[in-house]
C-alpha cells in the first residue's frame, strides 16, 4: 500500500512535470534568442486553453482539433507579439522588455474575460477512463500528458540537433553575433522560436485544462514556476528546463502528499529562495549571468 | 521668462488638493481621491527602487499588504491602538524588506525580478493560506478606523481625505529629500550602472538594501492607511497585479521623477472611473497603452517634457556661449531625469 502510494506520487510528478517542462522549454528557448524573460508567456498558456475551449465547444470539433487549433493560434500571437513588441525594443533596457511583457499578459488576460468571462470553465476529455494496473489507478488522461509532453520533448530535442533550422536556433542562442556573421537570418530565427514556444505553451494548457480548469488567471502560477524552473535549469538551457520542470513537479507531487496540500504551491517558490540564497547562479549555470 | 518654476506648480497642486473637498460633489469622489493617495503613497516607493534605483521589485503589493495585515491583526485581535499599529506596519515591512533584500539584492536585471515575483507569491499564499494568524480567504473584517483627534471623526470622508492627504504630502516631500541628497544622487549612480557605481567607491550592497527598505517602508505604510480606511483586508492585497497597476501608474506618469508616479497614481484611477465600461476591462485599453508608452514614450509624460526642457535649455546656453561648451551643459542635458 505504501508503495502504492509513492507510485501515485510518481504519476502525479511526471504529469505537473511534463506540463511544466513543456512551458519552460518555451521559455527558456525564448530567454536564449532574445534575452526577454517572457511574463506574458503564462498568457499564451492561458491563450491557448480558451482555443482549444471555443473550437471544442463553439465549432464541435474534437480534442485533438483543439489541440491543433489551440497550438497555431498561439505560435501566431506569440509570434505577432515579437514582431510588434519585442522586436522594436530589442535594444530597450531590461526594464523595458519586462514591462511591455506584462502589459501583453494585462491585455490577453483582461481580453479573455470581455470575451469569455471571469467564470471557470471545463474542459471535456475523451479520455476518461481510469486504468487499473496492479492496484495503481491511472487516469488516462494523466498518461496521455506523460506521454505527449515526452513526445513533444523528444521531437524538439530532435530538431534542434539534427535539422539546419533547428541548429539556427542553437547557434543564435549561443552567439547572436556570430550566427549573423555566418549568415543566419536573425529575424527569421526570432520569431520561429516564438512560434515554437507559443505552440509548446498552447499545447500544454490543452493537455492540462481537463483535470485542471480553463480560467482567465491559470496561466499565472504556472508560468512563475516556470520561471522557477528556467532559473533553477540555467536561463536558456533546453535540459535544465526539462530537469527543472522534473524537480519541480516531483517536488510538488510528494510536497502536497506527505508535507500539506495547503502549501504545495509554495514549494516551487520556497525552493528557488533557498536555492538562490545559497547558489545565486543557478543550479545548473555555469558562469556568472 | 520663466512661466512657473517647481515650487509654485507644487504650491498650486497641493492648493488643489487641500481645496478638492470643497469643489467635489459627492464623498464618492472624495473616496476614490482617498484611494488614489493611497496607492500613489505605495507608487511613490516603488518608484524609489526601480525608478531611482533601477530595480524591478515585483513583490511591493505583497510589503503593501504587509502592512495592511500588520495594522489589522494587531488591531482587531491584539487590541493594539491604531497608530502604534499603522506605526509598525511600516517598520515590520521594511524588516521583513531587510531580510528579502539581503538574498534577492545579489542578484540582478530580470533575476531580481522574478526573485521578487516568487517572493510576492509566497506572501500572498501565505496570507491566503495560514488561516490562525491571517484569517485565510475571509480576510479581516471591522478594521478600527484612526480614533478621532479632538473632535475630528477619521470615519467621516472629509476628515480621512486629509488624513491621508497629509501622509501624501509628507511621504512626497521626504523623497524629495532622499532624491536630492547624496543618497538619492548614490541610488541613480547604481541605476545608470552598477559597474561604473562600484569604481566610485559606492558600496553597492548597502545602498541597494537601503533604497529596497526605504521603497518597502512607504508600501507598508501605505497597507497601514488602506487598512484603517477601508477597514475590511482580504489576500487580493498582495496579488501582483497591484504591483502591475503601480507599475503602469509610474510608467505613464514617469518613471524616476517625482511628479511622475503621483500624477499616473491620481490620473489612471480617474480615468477608468469616467469610462465605467473600463472598469473590468481596463487592461484590454492599458495593456497595449502599457506597451506603446514603453515603445514611443519610456520616460512618460513628466520624463519627456523634462527631456525637452532640458534639452531646449541646453541649446540656448549652447547658442549663448558657443565658444564655451562646458560639460555641464551637456551632462544637464543627458543626465538623469529628475523633477
Amino acid at each position: 500500500m505504501i508503495l502504492e502510494l509513492f507510485l501515485q506520487q510518481v504519476l502525479n510528478g511526471l504529469t505537473l512535470g511534463g506540463v511544466y517542462s513543456l512551458v519552460a522549454l518555451g521559455l527558456t528557448l525564448v530567454y536564449g534568442i532574445l534575452h526577454v524573460p517572457n511574463f506574458a508567456h503564462g498568457a499564451f498558456y492561458m491563450a491557448g486553453a480558451y482555443s482549444a475551449f471555443f473550437i471544442m465547444t463553439k465549432l464541435g470539433l474534437n480534442y485533438w482539433w483543439g489541440m491543433l487549433g489551440a497550438g497555431v493560434v498561439v505560435a501566431l500571437i506569440s509570434v505577432l507579439a515579437e514582431r510588434l513588441v519585442f522586436h522594436p525594443l530589442r535594444k530597450a533596457p531590461y526594464l523595458h522588455h519586462m514591462i511591455a511583457s506584462i502589459g501583453i499578459l494585462l491585455f490577453l488576460e483582461a481580453g479573455a474575460q470581455a470575451i469569455w468571462g471571469a467564470d471557470f470553465h471545463r474542459m471535456d476529455t475523451p479520455y476518461t477512463q481510469l486504468l487499473e494496473f496492479g492496484g495503481l489507478t491511472l487516469p488516462a488522461q494523466r498518461l496521455l500528458i506523460i506521454g505527449a509532453a515526452f513526445l513533444l520533448v523528444a521531437l524538439l530535442q530532435l530538431f534542434l540537433k539534427k535539422t539546419i533550422t533547428g541548429a539556427t536556433i542553437v547557434a543564435m542562442a549561443q552567439n547572436r553575433e556570430g550566427a549573423a556573421l555566418v549568415g543566419i537570418d536573425a529575424t527569421r530565427v526570432a520569431m520561429l522560436t516564438f512560434a515554437i514556444a507559443g505552440a509548446l505553451a498552447g499545447v500544454a494548457a490543452v493537455l492540462y485544462a481537463p483535470i485542471n480548469l480553463v480560467y482567465t488567471s491559470m496561466g499565472n502560477l504556472v508560468i512563475t514556476k516556470a520561471f522557477v524552473i528556467i532559473v533553477l535549469g540555467g536561463m536558456g538551457s533546453v535540459p535544465g528546463a526539462i530537469a527543472g520542470g522534473l524537480i519541480i513537479g516531483f517536488a510538488e507531487a510528494f510536497g502536497a502528499f506527505y508535507i500539506s496540500t495547503d502549501y504545495k504551491d509554495i514549494i516551487a517558490f520556497a525552493l528557488l529562495v533557498l536555492i538562490l540564497s545559497v547558489r545565486p547562479q543557478g543550479l545548473f549555470a555555469k558562469g556568472a549571468h | 521668462m520663466k512661466f512657473m518654476n517647481a515650487t509654485t506648480g507644487w504650491s498650486l497642486l497641493l492648493l488643489l488638493a487641500l481645496a478638492f473637498p470643497f469643489l467635489a460633489g459627492n464623498d464618492y469622489h472624495l473616496t476614490v481621491m482617498s484611494t488614489a493617495y493611497i496607492y500613489a503613497i505605495a507608487t511613490i516607493g516603488l518608484n524609489l527602487i526601480t525608478g531611482y534605483t533601477g530595480q524591478y521589485n515585483l513583490a511591493h503589493s505583497g510589503f503593501m499588504a504587509v502592512g495592511a495585515y500588520t495594522v489589522g491583526i494587531l488591531t482587531v485581535d491584539h487590541q493594539v491602538p491604531f497608530w502604534i499599529a499603522f506605526f509598525l506596519a511600516g517598520v515590520i515591512a521594511a524588516a521583513i524588506g531587510f531580510f528579502v533584500g539581503l538574498v534577492s539584492l545579489r542578484l540582478k536585471t530580470h533575476f531580481f525580478s522574478i526573485f521578487t515575483l516568487c517572493v510576492g507569491y509566497i506572501m500572498y499564499l501565505l496570507i491566503e493560506k495560514w488561516e490562525s494568524l491571517t484569517h485565510g480567504t475571509v480576510g479581516i473584517i471591522g478594521i478600527p478606523a484612526p480614533p478621532n483627534i479632538g473632535s475630528i471623526d477619521f470615519t467621516e470622508p472629509r476628515p480621512q481625505y486629509y488624513l491621508v492627504l497629509f501622509f501624501l504630502v509628507a511621504s512626497l516631500w521626504i523623497m524629495h529629500r532622499i532624491v536630492r541628497s547624496l543618497l538619492g544622487r548614490t541610488f541613480m549612480a547604481i541605476r545608470n550602472g552598477d559597474d561604473l557605481a562600484q569604481a566610485l567607491g559606492i558600496n553597492l550592497m548597502r545602498n541597494k538594501l537601503l533604497a529596497f527598505m526605504l521603497s518597502v517602508f512607504f508600501a507598508g505604510l501605505a497597507g497601514g492607511l488602506y487598512a484603517g480606511f477601508v477597514r475590511f483586508i482580504g489576500p487580493g492585497v498582495a496579488s501582483v497585479e497591484h504591483t502591475f497597476d503601480m507599475t503602469m501608474y509610474m510608467l505613464i506618469g514617469g518613471i524616476g521623477t517625482l511628479l511622475g508616479p503621483l500624477l499616473g497614481a491620481i490620473g489612471v484611477p480617474w480615468l477608468t472611473q469616467y469610462l465605467q465600461v473600463l472598469q473590468d476591462f481596463r487592461f484590454v485599453v492599458f495593456g497595449p497603452l502599457l506597451v506603446i508608452l514603453v515603445i514611443f514614450l519610456p520616460y512618460g509624460i513628466v520624463g519627456t517634457w523634462m527631456n525637452r526642457k532640458r534639452r531646449k535649455e541646453a541649446l540656448a546656453a549652447q547658442s549663448a556661449a558657443p565658444a564655451a561648451r562646458d560639460i555641464n551643459t551637456l551632462a544637464a542635458a543627458k543626465g538623469a531625469t529628475h523633477a
